[in-house]
């Protein structure tokens, strides 16, 4: 990591004042491996794990949080990798989404998390990032943490205690909010594997390209399935029942369309900001249920 | 454009896109910026800012501060309160807003999120920023006020001692506009909002500052704007002569009005050096600068308009309401007197009246942000106009065409719009010719015709929006020429500052041209008050009338001043020499005498001073015009093209006019699509990062065409320059704010707001369709 001044920091240094950085003085360590970090975690109750830096470490220079100890897992090479296992993506914590635009795998077992990169910030950001940090942070705007939830991942959570696996809509728990006790590492994320026959689409609205979804929603359409999710509007990326259940057994035509994107605005309790109103975002998830719906089906709905 | 060989003509480089000096220095990251500046022993410091936007100060404990290892100093209120002298208001005194000065700490009041309440100096900068949480600040809570409403009925006083939170209150009018209401075919009333926004400079604000204990002389790297006039006001401050303070101007990261105007941190930070008699270096960090640095716009206007029913302008009638945050600060009134007298804009309008009431909030105090007030008015009035020619049947081209001022009617008197300046004019000017040229550039007929068009969903608008600015004036600017002994060449020193202009550049044109020599001996030095005994500075689009023609004074001066020692060393009398292409010679010919040869057979320094003085202002003019889509359903836009038109009197640059335009219009665009410096409505800022504040970044808005003209020289300096930094942001807003309207026309939903943002639109598009009862 490079702190604000550009300087390097180095760990364990006996003077934490040695190394001076932006935020508050903390401590900093660079294991390993990951038993070494699980270690580290548990023997400080507020540690925290840096792994892109490309939220945590404004958080830390706006100055609003101040971990005793910085545990960086940008080393760990085993959390690094993405492979297939069992027909299904997993991704390492420390995968960045450079690594993913580039990779012929994300782009062939999951096509919709290879598009909605596009939107993932700027590429400065997307050179950093990762996805174990993104979903850490669990902002409810972000389309990594909104991808996989539709997706229906699993998180895998580890500690000294063991290992636990939840599903994304288990894992992420309100804005900013994770199921990650104190002393657990975010390690994988796993996709269960992308039907061949599936179809899809995302969209999006945000002030400028790369900025945080004011609103984005997607679709997968599954022969007997239909997933509706949007983001951005509540606490977390949701998929909406109501919506889905509209569609259950039906043929998708205009009319079902329409219902389900209506449905879609009607379930959702968004909250307004400065970018944006709560009233906006209700209707533009109606408006972007629709156009995905409409792209992932291929049935017009707007003449 | 290919930059001219050089070398081949002397005498034409003004006029040349000759690349500029700095940027190879620039480019290559040979700048020398005020982070880089750097003093031996040197100490950090941080500011303490007010987190509460209105309360009561009941005490600041910095003991804990104090004690933490590397901490050097913490002053608050009671430390400088034997000396402290408010901020003094350096422009638009308008009457009653000397009562709001700032002070460079909060006393026993903080009155906006962001006000310095401590500076904490450290060996560090991180360890002064650490202090900074370990200082216990009481603070009693007040409530805060958030807009006019809140401050007219004032449950609630910043100032107590005054009794008001309106700090001045004023009616101007040119004509008779009741009579010209009466008289009206036509007549409509609309309110409209600009909000507050600013520039914001890649560089934030920086103060470097060393104290000489020894020559009892103070020294301050990170100035620009106006180091003369911040000299004085920080020796006043510092109990010092003027010649014992100097102010160094080093690279500057971009201006745009708000950088370089006198803050607290600039007598903080010297007042710390002094003290300690180590240097203090303070840079601000951006979340710092978008709470602290000077604000701008934050107008609102109800406005009304007469017209015949030929869509000719009888008067306008505008109610101003102007935000100045918590304090005034030096450009005093600037924005609302600049809002008021550029309501009605570059229309012949006979009757024109503004009252304005410029109220205080717990905000940041309010600066002048690149066409400060005229951003604002062009915004207000070309949207009006727009709903006039529409409500009349009248093509927006063809109303504007009937009401422009035109070229036989110049000089052209606005009347007395500003309560503290004479009456005022346009110089010169042929407005329409530069109308018509952009509605040309632009094939104004053909989007014209795709009026509301919907293609895909998509809404086709296309907006026009005039403009007139006026700058270029303002005390006189002092330049100084000196032969150097070495090579013959010139080295230039201008009281003009540059924050990013690339004054190296076209400063050495000037030169090139009034002395007939290469430019590649011209070397700049600006800003600094080490060069010069008196100068002024860089605003208002000011730099080329101003400095430039100091120049060419000065050059004279020098050519006189040269003329006895070439006499003397070619053996002839004064009469009998010519200076011709860089040479004096006499008129014979046969002999003749270079700068390089007199300066070496000269004992002493060749060298003149000059400077140049006006208070008549340029009016440099133009129009914009903007075509968009807007997708129907979620309110966003895309901008296709924008193009700008205007007449800058003369170019010594035309890459750099180019640039200053083009750059120009995207600080429009963010002011019109994105940037807004919002507060909830306790005070709070919600706008204290990139993430929150947007900017326009690189890919945003693509398609910028801006031809810039020389249709009127300015009668008022030798050059005959107008200002040429201000045009391409001027009508930015009310270009988009027109065109949005445009394409919504179908739904009878005007903008009246900016920015205008997707949620915005939605907004207007749904209140329309609902009062149409779809």
């Amino acid at each position: 990591m490079w702190s604000a001044s550009g300087r390097r920091l180095r760990a364990s240094s006996a003077n934490p004042r040695a190394d001076q950085v932006k935020p508050p003085p903390f401590d900093y360590a660079k294991p390993a491996s990951l038993s070494e970090a699980l270690e580290l975690l548990a023997s400080d109750d507020d540690a925290k794990i840096l792994a892109g830096g490309q939220s945590f470490v404004p958080v830390l220079n706006f100055r609003l949080a101040s971990p005793s100890l910085l545990i960086d897992i940008n080393g760990l090479a085993e959390l690094g990798r993405i492979s297939l296992v069992d027909g299904g993506l997993r991704l390492g914590a420390i995968v960045r989404y450079r690594d993913l635009e580039d990779s012929e795998l994300v782009a062939a077992e999951n096509p919709l998390l290879a598009h909605a990169l596009h939107h993932i910030a700027h590429y400065q950001i997307r050179n950093r990032g990762t996805v174990g940090g993104s979903s850490s942070h669990a902002d409810p705007s972000a389309e990594f943490p909104a991808v996989s939830a539709l997706c229906g991942a699993e998180y895998v959570l580890q500690s000294i205690r063991g290992s636990r696996v939840l599903p994304a809509d288990e894992f992420f728990l309100g804005a900013l909010t994770t199921a990650l006790e104190a002393d657990e590492i975010l390690t994988e994320i796993r996709f269960p594997p992308w039907p061949r026959d599936r179809r899809w689409a995302f969209e999006e609205i945000a002030p400028r390209l790369g900025d945080f979804a004011i609103l984005g929603a997607a679709v997968l359409l599954d022969p007997g399935e239909t997933r509706i999710l949007v983001f951005g509007a509540g606490d977390r990326a949701s998929r909406l029942p109501r919506a889905e259940a509209a569609l259950r057994g039906r043929t998708l035509d205009k009319a079902a369309i329409l219902e389900a994107a209506k449905l879609a605005s009607e379930e959702i309790e968004p909250q307004g900001d400065i970018h944006a109103t709560a009233e906006y975002r209700k209707a533009m998830a109606e408006v972007l249920v629709e156009r995905c719906l409409e792209r992932a089906s291929g049935v017009k709905v707007v003449a | 454009m290919q930059p001219k060989p050089e070398g081949l003509d002397p005498k034409t480089f003004i006029g040349q896109p000759i690349l500029r000096n700095e940027d190879a220095r620039f480019l290559t990251g040979g700048g020398t910026y005020s982070d880089d500046v750097t003093r031996p022993g040197m100490l950090h410091a941080a500011i303490l800012r007010s987190s509460h936007a209105h309360g009561l100060v009941r005490g600041i404990d910095a003991s804990e501060a104090l004690a933490l290892p590397g901490v050097v100093a913490v002053y608050a209120w009671a430390d400088i309160a034997d000396i402290a002298q408010p901020i003094p208001i350096r422009l638009a005194p308008l009457v009653g807003l000397d009562r709001f000065p700032q002070y460079c700490l909060a006393s026993d009041k903080v009155r906006f999120v962001g006000e310095p309440i401590a500076l904490v100096v450290a060996e560090s900068r991180y360890i002064a920023e650490d202090a900074l949480n370990l200082i216990s600040v009481d603070i009693e809570e007040l409530p805060a006020i958030v807009d006019f409403a809140g401050a007219s009925a004032p449950k609630s006083l910043l100032h107590d001692a005054h009794g008001t939170n309106i700090a001045s209150a004023y009616e101007v009018q040119r004509g008779d506009v009741k009579a010209a209401f009466a008289e009206a075919d036509y007549r409509r009333r609309e309110t409209f909002v600009c909000q507050r926004h600013t520039g914001v400079p890649m560089e934030t604000r920086a103060v470097i500052a060393e104290w000489d204990v020894a020559a009892q002389h103070m020294t301050v790297w990170g100035a620009t704007k106006v180091p003369f006039p911040n000299r004085a006001t920080l020796a006043k401050m510092l109990g010092l002569e003027d010649k014992s303070v100097d102010l160094i101007e080093v690279d500057v990261g971009g201006g745009f009005g708000i950088r370089g105007e006198f803050y607290p941190e600039d007598f903080l930070i010297p007042f710390a050096a002094k003290k300690l008699g180590r240097p203090v270096k303070w840079i601000e960090d951006r979340r710092e600068h978008l709470l602290s640095a000077q604000h701008s716009r934050d107008v609102s206007c109800i406005l009304e308009i007469a017209c015949k029913s030929d869509g000719t302008i009888l008067g306008l009638y505008a109610e101003l309401f102007v935000d100045l945050g918590a304090y005034v600060r030096t450009v005093g009134g600037v924005v609302p007197a600049k809002a008021a007298q550029f309501v009605p804009g570059p229309y012949r309008i006979a009757n024109v009246g503004c009252s304005v009431q410029i109220f205080l909030s717990n905000k940041t105090p309010v600066g002048t942000y690149r066409a400060p007030g005229r951003y604002e008015s062009n915004f207000f009035r070309e949207r009006l106009i727009d709903m006039a020619a529409h409500d009349l049947g009248i093509d927006p081209a063809e109303i504007r065409r009937r009401n422009l001022v035109l070229g036989s009617e110049m000089p052209y008197g606005i009347g007395k719009l500003v309560p503290y300046e004479p009456e005022g004019e346009y110089d010169t000017g042929d407005f329409v010719a530069a109308f018509e040229r952009a509605l040309q550039d632009s094939d104004w007929n053909a989007l014209n015709a795709r009026q509301g068009e919907d293609e895909d969903g998509w809404l086709h608008g296309t907006g026009l929006a005039c403009f007139v600015e006026t700058g270029g004036a303002g005390p006189k600017e002092t330049a100084r020429l000196v032969v150097r002994k070495e090579d013959g060449g010139i080295n230039l020193f201008i009281g003009s500052s540059a924050l990013g202009q690339g004054h190296e550049t076209v400063f050495a044109q000037i030169c090139a041209d009034a002395l007939g020599i290469p430019f590649k001996g011209i070397r700049v030095f600006h800003g600094s008050t080490t060069y010069l005994d008196e100068g002024y500075g860089t605003y208002a689009s000011r730099a080329i009338v101003m400095g430039g023609s100091a120049v060419l004074n000065t050059a004279e001066t020098l050519i006189e001043t040269m003329k006895p020692l070439a006499a003397e060393a070619l053996g002839f009398p004064n009469e009998a020499l010519v200076w011709k292409a860089g040479r004096f010679e006499t008129e014979s010919g046969g002999s003749s005498i270079g700068l390089a040869e007199l300066a070496a057979a000269t004992a002493q320094e060749i060298r003149a001073d000059g400077s140049f003085s006006s208070t008549r202002r340029t009016a440099s003019y133009g129009t914009h015009v903007a075509h968009v889509a807007v997708d129907r359903r979620t309110g966003k836009i895309r901008l296709i093209d924008y193009y700008v038109v205007e007449d800058v009197g003369r170019i010594i640059n035309p890459l750099i006019v180019h640039g200053q335009a083009v750059g120009g219009v995207v600080q429009g665009l963010g002011g019109a699509f994105l940037e807004n410096l919002a507060y909830d409505e306790n005070g709070q800022f919600l706008a204290g990062s990139f993430a929150d504040y947007l900017m326009p970044t690189a890919t945003d808005f693509p398609s910028i065409h801006c031809t810039s003209l020389e249709l009127s020289r300015a009668p008022s300096n030798p050059l005959g320059a107008k200002g040429a930094g201000e045009g391409g942001t001027t009508a930015a807003g009310a270009a988009i704010g027109n065109a949005v309207s445009a394409a919504l026309r179908k739904y009878g939903a005007e903008v009246h707001e900016l920015p205008v943002t997707p949620s915005k639109v939605w907004s207007l598009i749904a209140q329309a369709k609902a009062a149409a009862g779809q």
